[in-house]
C-alpha cells in the first residue's frame, strides 16, 4: 500500500493524501508511514475529524484537477461521508455531462478477524457496489494491492478501495518494485480446478484456499477465483470459470442478504444456465449486526464452513 | 451571576495545581468530596489494570483515560439519579459513578456481549464508538422529555475535542438551541484526537465559544479540577431543568484536560507528541490535586488514603476475576437480539451454524 502510494506521489504531483492521523502518525495501520516526511504536509494532510469534510472537500479538489486519495480510518466510520460519496462522488461526471469529474481513491480498511472494538470489523462493500459511477476494489495480496492502487489512482473515475485489515499484518508476500498496474475489473485465478468454481475476494481468499487444499485431499478439485474488484465484476472470467465446472460457491464475509454473492449468482443464471449442475451456494456472514469480538469466529466464514458448503454443492 | 455567565475563554478553576482554593467552593458535603477522590483513584487503578490486561492478551483494544478522571467523576457527581448520560468510548469513570458495574465495563472491552447489558435502572445510553453520533441522541431524548406527560431530567452528552469537527456536533447543538432541550454538552477536550492536536480541529480560540453561535452558553472549565467540573456541571444541570425566563436550557462545557496515555492500546503517542508536554500536564494531575485539598482540610490522611487504595485494588481485582470467569456467550447471542421477531431466513442461518458445530465440533470455530 505504502509503496503504491509512494510510486504515484513521486510520479504525479497532483496526488494528495488526506485523512485522520495519516501525517506524522503514518496512519493507524502505518499505510502512510514516511510519506509525510517525504512529501510534506501539503500533500499528506491531517484533517479535522470529519469524514464528510474529508470526502466532500476531496470532491472539490478532484474537480479542480487534483487526484485526492482520502483515507477513512476504518470503513465503519465512513458513513458521515456516505452522502458525499453517493450524491456527489459517484455522479459528478454524469451531473456535469463530463465537464467536471471526480477521480479519487477513497481508501478504507474493512473486515473482521482482528479482535477489534465495535464498528471496526464490518464488510459493507455491497453499499458501494450498488452505486452506479463507483468502482470498488478489494485486494487480497500485497502485490495486488500495489498494482490495483496504482490503477485506481490513474483511473478517470472514483474508486472505493477497501483494504482487508486482517491481512495487513497476517502474512508477507513479494511486491514487485517500481511502477506496474493491475487492471481494475480483472479477476485472478488462484487455483485451477474442474469440479467447482469458488468465487471470493479480499480476506476470504485465504480460508477459501485452505478449504480448497483440504478438499483436494478428498478428491474435490476446486477452481478458486479471487475477484479483486467487486464493481465492475469480471463477468467474463466468472462465466468462463463457471462453465468449466458447472457448479459454483461464492464466499464473502459481508452479510448474506443483499451481498455480492447474490449478484454473482444472478450473473451465472443469466449467462450460463444450461451449464448449471447444482444450486449456487452462498457462504457469507450472517444477517446480524457484527458481534463483539468474542463471537466473531462464529460470524466469519472459516475454512471448515467453506469446505462444508463446497462439498454440499459437489455432492448435489 | 451564574458561573456559566462569563466569557467562554475565561476558564473556571476552584483548585489550582497544588490543590489550593482559588475559586468559590460549590455546596457539597465533605463526604461526597472524599467519594469523588475515591472514585478518581478507582478510575486510575482500573485504567492501569486494563492496559496491562490488554498487554497480556486478556483484553482487546482498550482506550485509556488516565488524566481525565476529574472531568468524568466530577461531572457525574453533579447529576441526579433520573438524569441520563450518553458516553463515548472513554467514559468508563463517568459510567462507573453512575452505577455501571465494573465487571461489565471490563467484559465489554473483553469483547463479551454481557458487557453491553446495562442494568435496567441505570440511565446510561450505550457507549458510542463512532465519533459525535451520541450527541444527537442526547438531544433527542432531552427533546422527548419536554413533551407533555414527560418529566424533567437533564441529559449529558460526553464527547472529545475531535468530535466537535463532525457534522453531528453542529446538528446536535443547533437542534438543542432551536428546541431548547435540557441537554448538557460535555466536551472532554484532552488536546489530542489520536495524533491530531486540538489546534488542528478548529481555528476557534476555544471550543466553548462555539455555543455562542447556537444561542446558548458555553463555559470553559479546568477539566483536571474535580470541584470546578462539579460546580459547572451542577449549574448547567440546574439550568437545563429550571432555566430563568431569559435563558435557554442547553450548555456547552469545555473541560480542558489531557490524556496521559495512548488513544488506545493500539496507539503509540511517542510518535506524535513530546514527553515534555506530557510531563507539563502530569503536574496538573487531578488526583494529587484533590488529595492535597482533602489533606489540608483534614478529610484525608495517610491512613484513609491507604484504606481507599486498598479498597479500590480489591474491588478492581474482584471485577476482573468476575469478568474472566464469565463464560463466553454462545453463538445464539449472535442472533437473539437482531430483531424482536427474527425473519425465517435468520432462523435458518442459525440452524445451519448449529448443524456445523454439531458436525465438526465447536473447536473449529474457536481458533
Amino acid at each position: 500500500m505504502r509503496d503504491g502510494l509512494y510510486t504515484e506521489m513521486a510520479r504525479d504531483d497532483d496526488v494528495i493524501l488526506l485523512g485522520e492521523d495519516i501525517g506524522k502518525n503514518g496512519g493507524v495501520f502505518r499505510a502512510t508511514q514516511g510519506l509525510f516526511e517525504e512529501f510534506g504536509d501539503d500533500r499528506v494532510v491531517d484533517t479535522p475529524l470529519a469524514e464528510s469534510g474529508i470526502i466532500g472537500t476531496a470532491v472539490g479538489m478532484a474537480a479542480y484537477g487534483l487526484k485526492p486519495v482520502p483515507e477513512i480510518q476504518f470503513s465503519g466510520f465512513i458513513y458521515p461521508g456516505f452522502d458525499q460519496i453517493i450524491s456527489h462522488v459517484a455522479r459528478l461526471r454524469s451531473r456535469t455531462r463530463g465537464r467536471l469529474t471526480c477521480p479519487m481513491v477513497i481508501r478504507a480498511p474493512y473486515g473482521g478477524g482482528i479482535r477489534a472494538p465495535e464498528h471496526h470489523s464490518e464488510s459493507k462493500e455491497a453499499f458501494f457496489a450498488h452505486e452506479p459511477g463507483l468502482k470498488v476494489v478489494m485486494p487480497s495480496t500485497p502485490a495486488d494491492t500495489k498494482g490495483l492502487l496504482i490503477s485506481a489512482i490513474r483511473d478517470p473515475d472514483p474508486v472505493v478501495f477497501l483494504e482487508p485489515k486482517l491481512i495487513y499484518r497476517a502474512f508477507r508476500g513479494d511486491v514487485p518494485e517500481g511502477d506496474y498496474e493491475i487492471p481494475i475489473g480483472e479477476a485472478a485465478t488462484r487455483r485451477e480446478g474442474s469440479d467447482v468454481a469458488v468465487f471470493t475476494y479480499g480476506a476470504m481468499t485465504r480460508p477459501t484456499m485452505a478449504a480448497a487444499d483440504s478438499l483436494a485431499e478428498e478428491g474435490i478439485d476446486c477452481e478458486v477465483v479471487d475477484l479483486r474488484t467487486v464493481s465492475p465484476l469480471d463477468r467474463e472470467g466468472i462465466v468462463e470459470a463457471f462453465k468449466k465446472c458447472g457448479r459454483a460457491v461464492v464466499v464473502h464475509e459481508a452479510p448474506k442478504t443483499g451481498g455480492l454473492a447474490g449478484e454473482i449468482t444472478a450473473l451465472i443464471q443469466e449467462e450460463a444456465l444450461l451449464y448449471q449442475e447444482a444450486p449456487v451456494k452462498r457462504i457469507a456472514g450472517f444477517d446480524v449486526p457484527y458481534p463483539l469480538y468474542s463471537l466473531e469466529d462464529y460470524y466469519l466464514p472459516n475454512e471448515h464452513r467453506i469446505a462444508d458448503g463446497i462439498r454440499e454443492v459437489v455432492d448435489f | 451571576m451564574s458561573t456559566l455567565q462569563r466569557e467562554p475563554g475565561e476558564r473556571v478553576q476552584i483548585l489550582d495545581e497544588s490543590g489550593s482554593v482559588v475559586g468559590d467552593l460549590p455546596e457539597i458535603s465533605d463526604e461526597r468530596i472524599v467519594d469523588i477522590y475515591a472514585d478518581m483513584v478507582l478510575a486510575r487503578h482500573l485504567d492501569g489494570r486494563a492496559v496491562s490486561l490488554q498487554r497480556q492478551g486478556r483484553m482487546g483494544t482498550y482506550p485509556p483515560m488516565s488524566g481525565q478522571e476529574a472531568a468524568q467523576v466530577g461531572s457525574a457527581y453533579a447529576l441526579d439519579d433520573p438524569d441520563w448520560i450518553f458516553p463515548s468510548y472513554r467514559e468508563h469513570a463517568a459510567s462507573t459513578v453512575r452505577g455501571m458495574p465494573l465487571e461489565r465495563t471490563i467484559l465489554y472491552w473483553m469483547g463479551n456481549a454481557n458487557g453491553m447489558d446495562t442494568p435496567e435502572d441505570l440511565n446510561i445510553f450505550p457507549i458510542a464508538v463512532p465519533i459525535a453520533t451520541q450527541i444527537l441522541h442526547a438531544v433527542g431524548m432531552a427533546w422527548a422529555s419536554r413533551l407533555p406527560g414527560h418529566s424533567d431530567e437533564a441529559f449529558v452528552a460526553y464527547f472529545g475535542d475531535g468530535a466537535t469537527s463532525e457534522g453531528d456536533f453542529h446538528e446536535a447543538l443547533n437542534f438543542a438551541g432551536v428546541f431548547d432541550t435540557p441537554t448538557v454538552f460535555f466536551c472532554n477536550n484532552n488536546q489530542w484526537a489520536i495524533s491530531v492536536p486540538r489546534e488542528r480541529q478548529t481555528a476557534s480560540e476555544t471550543l466553548a465559544q462555539k455555543a455562542t453561535a447556537y444561542g446558548f452558553e458555553g463555559v470553559e472549565v479546568d477539566g483536571m479540577d474535580p470541584l470546578a467540573v462539579y460546580s459547572v456541571t451542577k449549574q448547567a444541570v440546574e439550568k437545563a431543568k429550571n432555566p430563568d425566563a431569559d435563558e435557554l436550557r442547553p450548555t456547552l462545557i469545555e473541560a480542558v484536560q489531557y490524556r496521559f496515555g495512548a488513544h488506545t492500546t493500539a496507539d503509540d503517542p511517542s510518535v506524535y507528541r513530546d514527553d515534555a508536554e506530557v510531563d507539563d500536564w502530569r503536574a496538573k494531575d487531578p488526583i494529587a490535586r484533590l488529595e492535597s485539598f482533602c489533606r489540608d482540610r483534614g478529610l484525608l490522611d495517610d491512613e484513609t488514603v491507604t484504606e481507599i487504595n486498598e479498597a479500590v485494588r480489591s474491588r478492581v481485582t474482584e471485577a476482573i476475576e468476575a469478568a474472566e470467569s464469565t463464560a463466553r456467550p454462545g453463538p445464539e447471542e449472535l442472533f437473539d437480539q437482531a430483531y424482536a421477531r427474527p425473519p425465517p431466513e435468520l432462523e435458518q442461518q442459525y440452524a445451519a451454524l448449529e448443524a456445523l458445530r454439531e458436525q465438526y465440533g465447536d473447536e473449529v470455530f474457536l481458533q
